[in-house]
Order: structure tokens, then C-alpha cells, then sequence
């Protein structure tokens, strides 16, 4: 075990999979620059050579066709975004094709690929790079989905998503990118499917996912310090969903507030609040609530953009409200996590 | 590659003829409501998929679209397993998911047809990617329309095949029609084998309706392919008989052009290589006689095996989803 950044587990994840496998490949716009998606691919051209990491044309429709096309030819490709905006581009490949093929060929062929998707925050980056579009891709059956919170989860689920037969798309987060936890170095393959419980408490039951675990997890510090024990728990695999963790923690609790990273309508926090109104309804004690980004394309304007996104003060706040006690005359939490940069 | 010879060249009027007979049962069969399935006929475009199939290697690869009967048959498709997928029976080629659009037999090469125009441009070069990377002496064929030129992912597709040199043919099918729009309505400049010049994608035209041109004009290409020349696009002139979808003509409707019904029956791709096998003495009328009898017999099989086989379990329902 040791101690590694986010980024950094992404990074040894994937040289894990390229020297253990010849069948990977890397590839998307900058992977192979001085940049090298904030690290996560740095030197691996060096490495692997430029035929295994390769820059593509801003042309991802295509790619995102060229990586299937080539996982069905026995290759297991990675495709990296920058950016998760840019996937709408690459929908009909990913929708009409990669998460069709098997299904609609009666179950002869299968579309190894993973595609990571990185989601913007902190300044200024506007309406069309901010996006976290996890929800669109879950509505589609034929995906997996998920979106890594700590550097274990990265590494996890890249190591297990290249193995994964079907496609694969890992949603992680901007601001997680520094943070640190304890990896295994051993890379072990655990199972696509996980629910993790972040802190326990018995007085609400907060649903979070990448970002807003950290977000969740501020609230929670704020709310101990004022009598209220909130429970965090983090899909971490949003397709395939593990329930189990969420109803045994709202059966306990009765109280179940969600908080994605994406807009609420149509979004995780509705899926989960149906998963909960549909198996858990007799232990809910007050009406669940959701918390998301705002329903409008994000604002580059500070004071706006704080209040597009919902954040560790919001969390307390609602959480408050939730178990029907007034918020406490104290300093809110804050949110600590930004970048400055470009990228 | 391969010179034609007498026994090719027959062996190409019978491919096409069993594709030809093959689709006339299907229009046949429909008033009965047992296809659930819109139906693409390639009937009268039977030439470009005989003649570039019968060109192809083993190892070599092909993609095509919705109007994929006749490029399943000739990759070497059973006819039998396509009645069953369009009867939507657990035997067909999808077992029975797939129905008439998505044709597909990767045990033979065909990796697969999809119903999104030009989809499955991108993975046909994708596909052609791993070969290189596998370094696999093989090349792969991908099927479309004139309407498929009007997708973006071509262009993005050729400009990478091009950049990388990759073992990709682009065979376009120029049938006249995108649905009910001709090329000139869509687009500035017709000379569609030339659209990809300037990406480094370098194109030929041939008679699409001439299945020894086909066949020769594919050869060649293939050969340059295979030899590392990067990619290639050859356009095939050929007219669509049938509507777009469905199991009528339609000539006297207002988008065809006055002469589309006599031009397409003129140069009828049979009506062609039959000349053609009758000037080289290449084959009597009793030939032609027997081929269609021997292809009837086949496809009265094919349908009684749809008929009686089984449709899909609900087992079979969410089986696939996720291997």
C-alpha cells in the first residue's frame, strides 16, 4: 500500500495495463503532449511508443468509431477527453454503437473499450466545460458507468474496466486530481460493481458521488460538530448500480439526501431517489431531497458560479432543514478545492 | 490477384442471382406480416457486393449498412440464417435481435451492418487500425450509400485512414438516392470518388452495375491496399430499383428522374454478366436454367427453416446486454 495522488494512481494504472497487456492502447487529443492530461498519461509515449499512445485529431465521433472498431479487432483501446462536454460528439458511436454491438448481434461480439471523461470546475470554465454528463450515458443500457472518487477508485476501476468485456466509461472529476489515498500497489482486479460508505452516521443518509463526496464530507464535519451524524455514501459504479449499501443506510437512517455532480432532473440523484421511493419507501421519514448543479448552463461569473453549484454549505444546509432543527449561528463549511490554469 | 476465369465468372452470376432470388422471396413473403422488419433491398445493386466480396481474402474484413442482405449472402452468409433473423427466430445470424438492418456474420468476416448512415465507417477503419497495430496482413471493406458521404465521421475517418495508411477500402454504393434526395441536392461538388482527394484519400469510379468490373476494379484496389498504399475510396455507379425502404418500386413518384426505371432495368446487373457469360461462351441457357432452379431450392429451404424455427426464449431478453 501507499499513499498517491489521484492523478498519479490513473497513471500507474495505466502502465500497469500496457506493460502486462499489448493488446491496451492510449489514446485522445494531448495524451502524448507536455501536458499529458494533468499527468495522468506523462511519459507513457516514452515508454510504450507513439504507436500504443497516440494524439488524434479533434475528431471524436470518429475516434470514439475507430476505438470500437479496433477493440472489435481484439485491441483494448483507452480513450481520453479532456473534457466530458466533448462527448456529446462522440454520442452516436457511444450510444448507437458501443453499447448496442453485442446486444443487437444476439451476444456474438464484444466492445472492450474504456473511455475516460474529465470534468471541469473552478475558473471560469464556463458553460461547455463543466459538464457532467454521467446520467446521459446510464440512461442507455449496454454502458457501464462510473465516476472514481479517491486514487484507489481510479486505480480500481481502470485496471478493472480494461478487463471489462463491455464498454466502460469513467467520469473523473478535475478537483480530485491532487487529492491523496492509499493505493495497492499490487493492482488487484476488483469487481464493476461497488457502493462504498464513506462515514457512518444515523441521522441522515447523504448520497454522493466524485467531488461532492469531498463537498459531502465537509458538511458532515460541520454538522457533527452541531449534533447531526450524516452517513456518506458513494456509488461509486453508477452502471452497474450496488443498492444494497443505500437502502441499508436509509433503512437506518430514514432520511435520504443525494448530491451528484450533474444537473438533479433525469440525473443520479433521480435515479437513486426512485431506487429508494421503490425498495426503501416505508423507512423514509421526511421527503427525500436532491442537490446538483443548477438547472442552467454553468455561469462564468463567480458569485454565479457558486451559486450554480451546490457545495458543503448547501449540503449542511439541507441536511438541517432534513431532520428539523434551525442551522446553527456559525461560521458554514467551505469549499477548499480549486485549480487555476487553463486546463 | 485473381484473374477472371470461366468458373469465377460463373460463380459471380450465381452469387448474384442467389441474392437477386433471395430478396424476391423476401418481397414475396411480406404481405404475409411474418418479416417484422423494414426491409433495405440491394436488388439491382447485387454487382458491388458480389463482385468486391468474391475479391476479399479469408482473414479480410467487411462492414456494412441496413441494405445488407446482399453483402451478407456474399461474404458467405447463409441464406437460410438471414430468412431466420428477418423471421426474428433465435437461428438467425443475430438470433433474432438484429432482424433485417443488422446483418452479421463475424465468423466469415462480417463483423457487421448498422442503421445510423455511415456508422460503421469509423469502426471499419478502426478495425483496420488494430490490423496494423497487429500487424495482421488483412484489410478491411466498409459498405455505404451515397448518403453516407454526408456524415461527418467520413470525412474524420478518411482524413485518419490517410494519416496513418491504414488497410481500409471505402466502397461507396452510389444508387442515385440518399431516401428521396439525389447527391446534386446535397451537395456542391458530384464527383463523390474524388471527395476525399484532399484528405489523402484517393478515389476511383467503376461501373457498379458490372459485376466484373466490380470485381476486377476491387481486386486491384486490394491488392494496393494490402501492398501498404494507405486507404482508398471506389464509388460504384449503380440504381436503386426499390424504394428506400420497403417492397415496392417507386419510379413514378416526383424525386425519380424520368429515366431512372429504364436506365436501372437497361443495365440490370444480371441482364449484364449474363451478356457477358453468353459472348465468352462462358455459359448455355440450360446453365442459367439450373442455377435459378438450384438457388429456388435453396431459398424454399431457407424459408421452411425460418418457418420452423423457434422464436427467442424471454431468457433471451436481457441476456445480451453485458458480457
Amino acid at each position: 500500500m501507499a499513499q498517491k495522488k489521484f492523478g498519479d494512481a490513473i497513471h500507474a494504472a495505466l502502465t500497469h495495463a500496457m506493460e502486462t497487456d499489448p493488446s491496451v492502447y492510449v489514446m485522445g487529443i494531448g495524451v502524448d503532449d507536455h501536458r499529458a492530461v494533468f499527468g495522468s498519461t506523462k511519459g507513457l509515449v516514452d515508454r510504450f511508443g507513439p504507436e500504443r499512445v497516440f494524439d488524434t485529431p479533434i475528431a471524436e465521433g470518429a475516434m470514439t468509431g475507430i476505438a470500437i472498431g479496433s477493440a472489435l479487432a481484439g485491441m483494448k483501446p483507452v480513450h481520453i477527453h479532456i473534457r466530458t462536454d466533448f462527448l456529446y460528439l462522440a454520442m452516436d458511436q457511444l450510444c448507437n454503437m458501443a453499447a448496442k454491438w453485442r446486444s443487437m448481434f444476439g451476444g456474438v461480439m464484444n466492445v472492450p473499450i474504456v473511455v475516460r471523461a474529465v470534468i471541469g470546475k473552478s475558473w471560469g470554465q464556463g458553460a461547455q466545460h463543466s459538464q457532467a454528463l454521467q446520467s446521459l450515458f446510464m440512461h442507455v443500457p449496454g454502458l457501464k458507468v462510473a465516476m472514481p472518487t479517491t486514487a484507489a477508485d481510479a486505480q480500481d476501476l481502470l485496471i478493472a474496466g480494461i478487463q471489462d468485456p463491455n464498454p466502460v466509461l469513467l467520469f473523473e472529476h478535475r478537483l480530485l486530481f491532487d487529492l491523496q489515498s492509499e493505493v495497492d500497489e499490487s493492482f488487484p482486479v476488483l469487481p464493476f460493481k461497488r457502493t462504498v460508505v464513506r462515514r457512518k452516521g444515523s441521522d441522515l443518509t447523504i448520497v454522493a458521488n466524485s467531488y461532492m463526496v469531498v463537498e459531502a464530507l465537509k458538511a458532515a464535519e460541520f454538522l457533527s460538530a452541531h449534533g447531526i451524524e450524516a452517513e456518506i455514501v458513494d456509488p461509486v459504479t453508477l452502471v452497474p448500480l450496488d443498492d444494497a449499501p443505500i437502502l441499508a443506510s436509509v433503512k437506518k437512517t430514514g432520511r435520504l439526501m443525494i448530491v451528484d455532480t450533474g444537473w438533479t432532473t433525469c440525473g443520479v440523484s433521480a435515479e437513486i431517489a426512485a431506487v429508494a421511493a421503490e425498495k426503501a419507501f416505508s423507512s423514509l421519514k421526511a421527503p427525500v431531497r436532491r442537490l446538483g448543479m443548477q438547472p442552467v448552463a454553468c455561469p462564468v461569473s463567480k458569485p454565479l458560479e457558486k451559486l450554480f453549484y451546490a457545495d458543503g454549505d448547501a449540503i449542511a444546509r439541507a441536511a438541517f432543514a432534513m431532520v428539523g432543527k434551525p442551522f446553527p449561528a456559525a461560521e458554514p463549511p467551505v469549499a477548499v478545492h480549486a485549480f487555476k490554469g487553463p486546463f | 490477384m485473381p484473374k477472371l476465369d470461366k468458373a469465377l465468372a460463373r460463380e459471380l452470376y450465381r452469387l448474384m442471382l442467389r441474392i437477386r432470388l433471395a430478396e424476391e422471396r423476401v418481397v414475396a413473403l411480406y404481405p404475409t406480416d411474418k418479416i417484422q422488419s423494414p426491409i433495405h433491398l440491394s436488388i439491382g445493386q447485387e454487382a458491388i457486393v458480389a463482385g468486391a466480396c468474391k475479391a476479399l481474402g479469408k482473414a479480410d474484413r467487411a462492414y456494412g449498412t441496413y441494405r445488407g442482405h446482399g453483402l451478407f449472402v456474399a461474404m458467405g452468409g447463409g441464406i437460410d440464417k438471414m430468412m431466420a433473423e428477418l423471421y426474428g427466430k433465435d437461428t438467425g445470424c443475430a438470433r433474432g435481435k438484429g432482424g433485417s438492418m443488422h446483418m452479421v456474420a463475424p465468423e466469415i468476416g462480417l463483423m457487421g451492418c448498422s442503421a445510423i448512415v455511415a456508422s460503421t465507417i469509423p469502426v471499419a477503419t478502426g478495425d483496420a487500425l488494430a490490423a496494423k497495430m497487429k500487424r495482421e496482413k488483412r484489410l478491411t471493406a466498409v459498405f455505404f450509400g451515397d448518403g453516407g458521404i454526408d456524415e461527418g465521421v467520413f470525412y474524420e475517418s478518411a482524413s485518419f485512414a490517410a494519416l496513418k495508411k491504414l488497410p481500409v477500402i471505402y466502397v461507396l454504393e452510389n444508387n442515385g438516392y440518399a431516401i428521396h434526395s439525389k447527391v446534386r441536392e446535397r451537395h456542391a461538388k458530384t464527383e463523390l470518388w474524388r471527395i476525399g482527394e484532399r484528405l489523402g484519400l484517393p478515389g476511383r469510379r467503376f461501373d457498379g452495375n458490372d459485376v466484373y468490373e466490380v470485381h476486377e476494379s476491387f481486386a486491384k484496389a486490394a491488392a494496393e491496399v494490402k501492398a501498404g498504399k494507405g486507404p482508398i475510396l471506389l464509388e460504384y455507379a449503380t440504381c436503386r430499383v426499390y424504394e428506400h425502404v420497403g417492397p415496392r418500386t417507386d419510379f413514378k413518384e416526383t424525386y425519380h428522374e424520368k429515366n431512372d426505371e429504364a436506365k436501372a432495368k437497361a443495365r440490370d446487373p444480371l441482364t449484364v454478366a449474363q451478356k457477358a457469360l453468353q459472348k465468352r461462351g462462358w455459359a448455355a441457357p440450360a446453365d442459367f436454367a439450373a442455377w435459378r432452379k438450384a438457388a429456388l431450392a435453396e431459398i424454399d429451404d431457407a424459408v421452411a427453416f425460418a418457418e420452423k424455427s423457434p422464436f427467442p426464449g424471454p431468457e433471451r431478453l436481457l441476456a445480451d446486454n453485458f458480457a
